[in-house]
């Protein structure tokens, strides 16, 4: 394929940097997110008085500011010079995408966990069950349905906005279509790109809806 | 109500139609008009602008240490002004500054709208197709950025230690450092240059590396942040002239390699160049 452009052939190994680049953000940015989005639904959900409205702090700050100004902030408060954590810009993209994409993640799932009925936890711990076993066989087998959905599009949303990471400065998938074009005034890494997020986003989408299905099906 | 708001909405206009002025040339009047100053058949280029009492010159207004409109004094600085003033006295009028930037420079020489056009422009084939060119009166190139205690001296020293190098995404420059040694990998591209800037200053990258042109701009507005080394690109520079004016071409020339023989270019180079470059001054580029 990438024959068919000089540009593509002359920078391939760099064009493939980027989509490496590109999964490295996509895969951190999910594992990132998923970890915070849980906490941070179960602190909204089980938190109390005290942690809950934290749980919600977060997700009201981090899902309504723009993402690109989170990442600069990020970039400038990470950098070796403020806290020290990294330079590095697919670092400080992979835990950029974490903060904002879990904001989302905890959503999702604090939506799915209410979707439990509560006189079903009633219900479990009259019969006995321990609040741990009442979560762990009544709650979450229900919630996890009506979560998966809305985590497939989370993680197809998560993988379009690495390409904002470009702009602090990480090699991904835009950045380096950007410098291709600007060393081969060639358009082609640009028409790569859109092919490489497809590539990544249609299988996303597809498994997503096959998924949705089987589980209206479970229902 | 509707035609009250039609009525101030007409004020605006008027006020912000008066205050651009249809680009207003600014007078700048640093140097009085040389009583020595020759004087030319009135059919000749000089003689007409003599005749005009004024000669116009399209500058850059934002480039500081070449082309700068300051702010507070109004007056236009740097050493593309300067020159703009020398070619002025030498010919006994006053100078006069337009705003001229990249995309509309050619433009105003065409449409006589200027006389000469001073405004960092270097001089190419592609150009000197379209305009005429005076002798290279500067020559600029892409230098390093770099905060005042780094170690690093030169873009060899850059490439040579590994460290990360900022500079501009969709420009000559990056490729320019990958041609010095510079890793891909270790380059660092933002859209602007205060973003790149900023990076520096954060310790995301060790150097910044452009024309220096724009990094004397960044030196001078961020502290602890110095240009250093030789040029390692070549940007000559030279004065716009229009086409049909031979006679023009040679007076300027002139005027150039007076300046360059009794010391005036060294003045002014000393003046808007040196306190941001840190370089003592290069032996006039006028025979290349």
């Amino acid at each position: 394929m990438l024959e068919l452009s000089p540009a593509l052939a002359e920078y391939s190994d760099f064009f493939f940097e980027g989509f490496r680049n590109t999964l490295i953000l996509a895969i951190g940015g999910l594992i990132g997110a998923l970890v915070i989005g849980i906490i941070v639904a179960s602190l909204r959900v089980w938190g109390g008085p005290v942690l809950s409205p934290v749980g919600t702090a977060y997700v009201e700050f981090f899902r309504n500011t723009p993402l690109i100004v989170q990442l600069s902030f990020c970039a400038v408060l990470f950098a070796p010079r403020n806290l020290n954590i990294t330079a590095d810009p697919i670092v400080v993209g992979i835990l950029g995408l974490s903060i904002y994409t879990g904001s989302y993640v905890a959503e999702a799932i604090r939506s799915g966990i209410l979707s439990v009925d509560p006189r079903q936890v009633e219900a479990a711990r009259s019969l006995g069950l321990t609040q741990f076993a009442t979560l762990r066989l009544v709650v979450l087998p229900q919630a996890i349905r009506t979560v998966i959905p809305p985590l497939g599009n989370i993680t197809i949303a998560l993988t379009k906005n690495t390409a904002i990471v470009g702009a602090i400065a990480a090699n991904e998938l835009l950045k380096v279509a950007g410098v291709i074009e600007t060393r081969t005034a060639s358009f082609d890494g640009y028409i790569a790109a859109l092919i490489a997020f497809w590539c990544l986003t249609i299988p996303l989408a597809f498994v997503v809806s096959r998924i949705e299905r089987r589980l209206k099906f479970a229902r | 109500m509707r035609k009250t708001l039609a009525i101030l909405m007409a004020a605006a206009f008027a006020v912000a139609a008066c205050t651009t002025g249809g680009g207003a040339p600014a007078t700048g009047g640093a140097s009085s008009p040389s009583a020595a100053a020759q004087s030319f058949a009135a059919d000749s280029t000089m003689g007409k602008i003599q005749a005009a009492g004024k000669l116009v010159c399209g500058t850059k207004f934002d480039v500081i240490a070449f082309g700068f409109k300051n702010p507070t004094s109004n007056e236009v600085e740097g050493f593309d002004a300067d020159l703009c003033r020398e070619i002025a006295a030498a010919l006994g009028v006053q100078p006069e500054f337009v705003e001229a930037v990249s995309a509309n420079r050619l433009p105003f020489l065409k449409e006589d709208k200027v006389d000469i056009i001073i405004s960092t422009m270097t001089r190419n084939e592609e150009r000197l197709a379209e305009i005429d060119f005076s002798k290279i009166y500067y020559v600029a190139g892409q230098k390093i950025l770099v905060k005042s205690d780094s170690p690093h001296q030169s873009v060899e020293d850059l490439a040579a230690a590994n460290v990360k190098v900022c500079s501009g995404e969709g420009s000559t420059s990056e490729g320019n450092l990958q041609e010095k040694g510079v890793a891909q990998a270790n380059l660092v591209l933002f859209k602007t240059y205060g973003e790149a800037a900023q990076a520096l200053l954060d310790g995301r990258c060790d150097a910044v590396s452009t024309d220096d042109s724009i990094l004397f701009g960044l030196a001078s507005q961020n502290d602890g942040l110095e240009v250093r080394g030789e040029a390692f690109t070549e940007e000559p520079l030279g004065i716009g002239i229009k086409k049909g004016k031979d006679d023009l071409v040679q007076f300027i020339n002139g005027v150039l390699d007076a300046m360059a023989a009794d010391g005036r270019w060294k003045a002014l180079y000393d003046k808007n160049i040196k306190p941001y470059s840190g370089a003592e001054a290069p032996t006039p580029p006028l025979d290349k």
